[in-house]
């Protein structure tokens, strides 16, 4: 247990970054209870601090440490897991307001960044230089920290990989306020236990990040997407893995089916440009050239037909991108927009076991009668099922959803998957994390978390028991 | 029903240029595409087709390199492709180049029930060959069409924007349209279309297939209009700010939103008139 703040502590704070900064319980912005999950329950925090500083960080840790007081790290609270859910109340440290781009190095083909600094707006920065940040979750509203804390995915990691293979360096504050530089600008590492590594995802259990040295990839000059209907959810899943085995790599494939379009067109008040088959992939492709393009559209469209695909609709300008893209952005918007509340899973598997994990949701849904949308990452397992309440009551529904989320984590371990692919764990998937690791994991974890944080302060409550 | 469907290759970019010196749009390096408004046009087309039966044409006037927009209107479901290509046809405004297509929809010899254009162009923004196509031709046209409410064998009923209003206009067939942005979302290119579309189906025409075979009427030579200067037009951003309580600023928000018609008011604003 922590102790409550008192006005000693707010006196401390407010000497460290001003009174404009700092927020005592009241005065605090009801966003700041909780992230876009709401389902999982929300925390009051008894202060809201906005840094705008390594030292600001550095001195508010110091002193929170040394007093015993709870951290919660805040980017742009966009997370789905709780993450960022101050669940013991403390002290709620948003970086948001660290958000000055730094530098944009040609010669090394990285981006130095503080930790505030939207993904849109690093990937618009990167892009005026003619270059890539290659990582792309869904939210572009989300903060660069907050990618990096929880590992974010996106759709381009079936080529381009995720935001740790992207992370060269960093400056994180420790629980006790040492500031430490992890890695640098440097392209390769074999020095020692990678830190940096640990860092990330570590979801601000572990430290406070404040710099951020991320890589950056020439842009490609030409993409085109292919939008590829199927008779069935089930034969689009299966012609992936074939898809992937052509030779050269798809930037993302994603699949999706008509459902959630419907959801999309019904929340975006615009029609997605064909809707007339039950299940989709989309596969992008990306290269130098027209000619190259031409030839990897066509060893997969001939692939993909080969493999029960009933046609190929290309989208090869920037309207034709727009129309497919703005959807398939929206699908999780749409879906809570299509209900009551919802739940989510975001397992990942093996690409040849996303089939029969599907085909497993559709008998949840028969067994707990209950409404399941899915989209995801056909290119990397990872997938995203959500669990519809509609108009079920309260208790029943409690019940239906603990026992079909059970289900699907049980199935997931079956299958050789993770819990979660790209949202992380916050608090809401503590409990299957320990399922699914076992003991001497969860041990070595723990002992970790002890190491960087001793008395832990630090986003209490979260990733792993206390 | 008998369709035609005007379209044009168009620079693939968001920012046209304009040499400085010599006034010229810059068209190297730059990629080419079917203008969007004719993509919405094509669209339009075939969800009628859907309902109606029938067969849908394309025609393009423009160098021989245009036969790329017609093959991808094959790829997009045209039945048969037009493509009017002759130097003499060069330099044309919109005068000489409404009064070409006129001529070559004559020279077709169908009896076209819908002739359908894209509001606009993005390289020439005149918004004027569709209306002048029909003046040629003597038919009648409804312009910035945004929704075609009902199609019968022998008129439509379509919603006009106009500046303030939307009108409700029937209009017998035969006539030509032209389609705003947002009337239907424009279908992509399939690949099974694509690839048993053959360049051989397109039909060529030169001026010597017009039934007025005038060469005055036509390119450079029956272009009225005298081009002073080229130039490209400053960016601007219009901006409105509103520093008032934010109940005012609120109702000053939802007054602009309803005038530019993106929500409905109590006003006479997007009203639709029957």
């Amino acid at each position: 247990m922590f102790r409550k703040l008192e006005e000693k502590d707010l006196a401390v704070l407010r000497e460290i970054v001003g009174a404009e900064r700092l927020f005592s319980h009241d005065a605090i912005h009801p966003d700041y209870t909780h992230d876009e999950m709401i389902l999982y329950g929300k925390g009051q925090p008894e202060a809201l601090v906005q840094i705008k500083s390594t030292e600001e960080a550095s001195r508010i840790l110091a002193y929170a440490n040394q007093e015993g007081l709870p951290i919660t790290p805040r980017g742009a609270g966009t997370g789905l897991c709780g993450g960022c859910v101050p669940l013991v109340g403390g002290i709620v440290l948003s970086t948001a307001l660290m958000n000055r781009i730094l530098e944009i190095d040609r010669d090394t083909m990285t981006a130095v960044v503080e930790p505030g600094v939207l993904l849109m707006e690093l990937q618009a920065a990167a892009s005026e230089q003619g270059l890539l940040y290659a990582p792309d979750p869904g939210e572009k509203s989300a903060t660069i920290g907050g990618n990096v804390m929880t590992n974010a995915g996106g759709m381009r990691a079936v080529r381009y990989g995720v935001t740790r293979d992207y992370v060269r360096g960093m400056q994180v504050v420790l629980a006790d306020g040492e500031i430490l530089e992890l890695g640098g600008k440097i392209a390769k590492n074999s020095s020692g236990y990678s830190l940096k590594d640990l860092l990330v995802g570590s979801e601000g259990t572990l430290g406070i990040v404040t710099r951020l040295t991320l890589k950056l990839l020439p842009s490609p000059k030409k993409m085109i997407s292919l939008l590829i209907p199927f008779n069935r959810l089930d034969d689009a899943l299966k012609a992936v893995p074939k898809i992937m085995q052509l030779p050269f790599v798809a930037t993302t494939i994603e699949f999706m089916e008509k459902e959630v379009l419907d959801d999309a067109q019904e929340y975006l008040g615009k029609d997605f440009p064909n809707r007339d088959y039950p299940a989709y992939l989309i596969v992008s492709y990306s290269g130098s050239s027209t000619q190259e393009i031409e030839t990897m559209l066509d060893q997969a469209a001939n692939c993909a037909m080969e493999n029960g695909a009933l046609d190929v609709f290309l989208s090869d300008t920037e309207e034709r991108q727009e129309s497919i893209w703005n959807a398939r952005g929206a699908f999780l918007e749409a879906i809570k927009n299509s209900t009551t509340e919802m739940d989510e899973c975001d397992v990942v598997l093996n690409i040849d076991c996303v089939a029969e994990f599907i085909a497993f949701t559709r008998v949840c849904a028969e067994r707990y009668q209950l409404r399941i949308r899915s989209f995801g990452h056909a290119g990397d397992g990872n997938l995203h099922v959500y669990v519809c309440r509609d108009q079920m009551e309260e208790s029943a529904w409690q019940t239906a959803l603990k026992a079909c989320m059970d289900g699907f984590y049980r199935k997931a371990r079956e299958l050789g998957g993770q819990v979660s692919g790209e949202h992380g764990i916050g608090h809401a998937k503590r409990e299957y994390l320990k399922q699914s690791i076992g003991s001497v994991q969860l041990a070595l974890m723990k002992k970790i978390k002890a190491a960087f944080d001793p008395n832990g302060i630090l986003n209490p409550g979260k990733v792993l028991d206390d | 029903m008998k369709i035609l469907v005007c379209i044009k290759q168009v620079p693939d970019t968001q920012k046209v240029q304009v040499d400085p010196e010599t006034g010229v749009l810059i068209r190297e390096g730059i990629e080419t595409k079917m203008n969007p408004y004719d993509l919405i046009a094509l669209e339009t087309g075939m969800q009628i087709l859907k309902k109606m039966g029938g067969t849908l044409d394309v025609l393009t006037m423009g160098p021989p390199a245009a036969e790329e927009v017609l093959m991808e209107a094959f790829a997009l479901g045209a039945n048969e492709a037009w493509l009017m290509s002759d130097r003499r046809f060069a330099g044309a405004d919109v005068l000489a180049t409404s009064y070409t297509l006129a001529q070559g929809i004559q020279a077709m010899g169908k009896e076209f029930d819908l002739i359908l254009c894209g509001k606009q162009t993005i390289d020439g923004d005149t918004a004027q060959v569709g209306p002048a196509i029909a003046e040629v031709l003597e038919i009648p046209h409804v312009s910035w069409v945004k929704k075609i409410e009902s199609v019968s064998k022998t008129s439509l009923i379509v919603q006009q924007e106009q500046m303030d209003v939307l009108a409700r206009i029937e209009v017998s067939l035969p006539c030509l349209l032209t389609v705003e942005k947002g009337i239907v979302q424009p279908r992509l290119p399939s690949y099974i279309k694509k690839r048993m579309a053959d360049r051989k189906m397109i039909h060529w025409m030169t001026l010597d297939q017009c039934p007025d075979r005038d060469p005055k009427r036509y390119g450079l030579n029956g272009s009225a209009t005298q081009v002073e200067r080229m130039f490209e037009p400053e960016a601007s951003a219009e901006a409105v700010q509103w520093e008032k309580s934010s109940g005012e600023n609120a109702a000053l928000l939802a007054d602009l939103l309803k005038k530019k018609k993106f929500i409905q008011g109590g006003n006479d604003h997007g009203r639709i008139e029957d």
